[in-house]
């Protein structure tokens, strides 16, 4: 019986994605182009992508404070009717799967028809993340943070890190797994900013510090560019140019008071998804040893050991064996990650980049194509509130 | 406790900490200038919390009362900073940042530097106590809670 006969509540099989986009992705500052101007290319390039004509848009969805308004877009593309627009709260790529789910909502609930989810960054245009200047006084949290010298993302989450692996036995060589494996695909992606620049065990450990344990091979690059993704509901996934990857399930959120500011989250060694992996095994009815291929936000390596051990692929105390280079990587590792380069290699695009590879993967289209690819996993912001994840699937899930 | 010995731990010129519009904390930030630790206590159910709140988050009173404890606590996490992330600190590192627990107040946790030589071995669960920091120069002038070992 299908979900809709039975009343239940479910993104399961109810919206494909037919379309994915991307502009050039460049080091923070290089983009020629306005962040506006990358936000369109993104978008008119996953229409073509898809054979859409944009002006059929009719929603558009973002996260993290996206500067690219949805009504600025509208007006720009010429969409002819403009229905949803939704902006996930939180910062950071917390966002970046909850973004899909909501445009994926509005969909299944028929606010919208043709919903295209991106993110577009240009940090010469608008600051970086790892510079915290310019600021005079400083109230809510980052007052009980930034005068302590506290102040950039890898100093914020150091601490967490460095919890989770005193609680259970983590050794550094286990997010150096991670690290390797990013770069490691990345060598295979000419898109990827960090291609033709691989990465060895013996260059991680030379690497300065940024904020112990994280060495500068354990944080993320900053970048520019832009990325977006289409969707239509299951019904007209056929009437694309591409094979569909359909979306199989979705959460978002956190764990009880798991924004408990300055530090003081309960389940403080947490990536904050003790809460949203079971509800995304369930609304998919897919368990672990099912998903052939993962994409994990890479803020830092650590958040993604927490990330991958939390979705049931191995206990934390087994992190240290289950991560290792060999396990991780395309074509048929145990757990292929992050087979773009994600965060750390390809580009920083707030995990935006990631529900694109997963599609790639799904299309059987990656540069480091998997195996088996009928299941493919989105992890995103590990350890922000509120965190969010995806699963994408082939139609032969459904 | 003591007024740290050495000027300030990190250089002038990081931001400095205001209550926010609204003025919740600002009873937290007035004790520090004070030589004195406020955290949020409940007088109904006996719940503290920390960062502070306009209710009590387990009973939901409105009631919750600004309580002075004593500044100790044991090492909960701790991180080594190397790369400068602020004008003001080119060529200050490294330094170190600690979250403290305070067991005596509800495992609330706050966030500081450990004084002392920046390069210490460090280990968690280790008892550390309260140092005031005042920046009485500092326009607005505003005080921080530092942390150092007392093994």
């Amino acid at each position: 019986m299908t979900a809709r006969a039975t009343g239940e509540r479910t993104l399961r099989g109810r919206v494909a994605v037919v379309g994915i986009g991307e502009t050039d992705y460049y080091r923070h500052g290089a983009s020629p182009d306005s962040e506006f101007k990358l936000a369109l290319k993104a978008i008119l390039a996953a229409c073509n992508d898809a054979g859409l004509d944009p002006r059929e848009i009719d929603g558009f969805s973002s996260y993290s404070d996206d500067r690219s308004d949805a009504a600025r877009l509208a007006a720009a593309l010429g969409v002819r009717r403009l229905s949803t627009t939704t902006m996930q709260w939180g910062g950071g790529g917390g966002g970046c799967c909850a973004a899909v789910a909501n445009a994926a909502a509005s969909i299944v609930a028929g606010l919208a028809d043709c919903v295209v989810v991106f993110r577009s960054l240009a940090q010469g245009q608008y600051g970086r993340f790892g510079q915290a200047g310019g600021i005079g006084t400083i109230s809510g949290e980052r007052a009980y943070l930034m005068p302590y010298g506290v102040l950039a993302p890898p100093q914020r989450f150091a601490m967490r890190v460095r919890r989770y692996m005193h609680e259970h036995g983590v050794r550094q060589e286990a997010m150096q797994a991670i690290a390797l494996a990013s770069y490691h695909h990345a060598q295979s992606n000419p898109r990827a900013v960090m291609f033709g620049k691989p990465l060895d065990p013996e260059k991680y450990n030379a690497s300065r510090w940024i904020a112990e344990p994280f060495h500068l091979f354990d944080c993320c690059m900053e970048n520019d560019g832009a990325a977006a993704i289409i969707l239509v509901p299951e019904g007209r996934a056929g009437d694309f140019r591409n094979k569909p990857a359909y979306i199989l399930g979705a959460a978002t959120g956190a764990g009880y008071r798991s924004g408990t500011i300055p530090h003081n989250s309960p389940q403080y060694a947490s990536a904050s998804f003790g809460t949203l992996a079971p509800a995304l095994y369930r609304m998919a009815r897919i368990s672990p040893a099912e998903v052939d291929v993962v994409q994990s936000y890479e803020n830092f390596t650590g958040g993604v050991v927490m990330a991958l051990a939390e979705h049931g692929f191995f206990k934390p105390e087994e992190a240290n064996d289950f991560l290792v280079l060999d396990n991780l990587i395309a074509p048929s590792g145990r757990l292929p990650l992050n087979t773009s380069g994600g965060n750390l290699a390809e580009c920083y695009m707030h995990g935006f980049e990631l529900v694109i590879e997963a599609v790639r993967q799904i299309r059987g289209q990656s540069v480091n194509q998997v195996t088996r690819n009928d299941v493919a996993m989105v992890i995103g912001g590990p350890m922000v509130t509120p965190a969010s994840n995806l699963l994408l699937g082939s139609g032969a899930t459904l | 406790m003591s007024d740290t010995p050495r000027a300030t731990y990190l250089p002038e010129g990081l931001p400095i900490p205001v209550p926010e519009n609204d003025g919740l904390s600002a009873p937290y930030w007035a004790g520090l200038q004070q030589n004195r630790l406020l955290v949020q206590c409940c007088p109904h159910c006996a719940t503290w919390q920390f960062g502070p709140e306009w209710l009590c988050h387990h009973c939901h009173s409105f009631d919750v009362e600004w309580t002075e404890i004593e500044p100790r606590g044991r090492i909960f996490s701790w991180e080594r900073v190397w790369s400068p992330s602020h004008d003001a600190l080119r060529g200050r590192g490294p330094y170190l940042a600690v979250l403290v627990e305070l067991p005596h107040a509800g495992h609330v946790r706050m966030v500081g530097n450990l004084l002392g030589d920046p390069l210490q071995t460090i280990n968690i669960g280790t008892d550390v106590q309260g140092v005031f920091e005042h920046h009485h120069d500092s326009m607005p002038r505003y005080s921080l809670l530092h942390w150092q070992t007392t093994g």
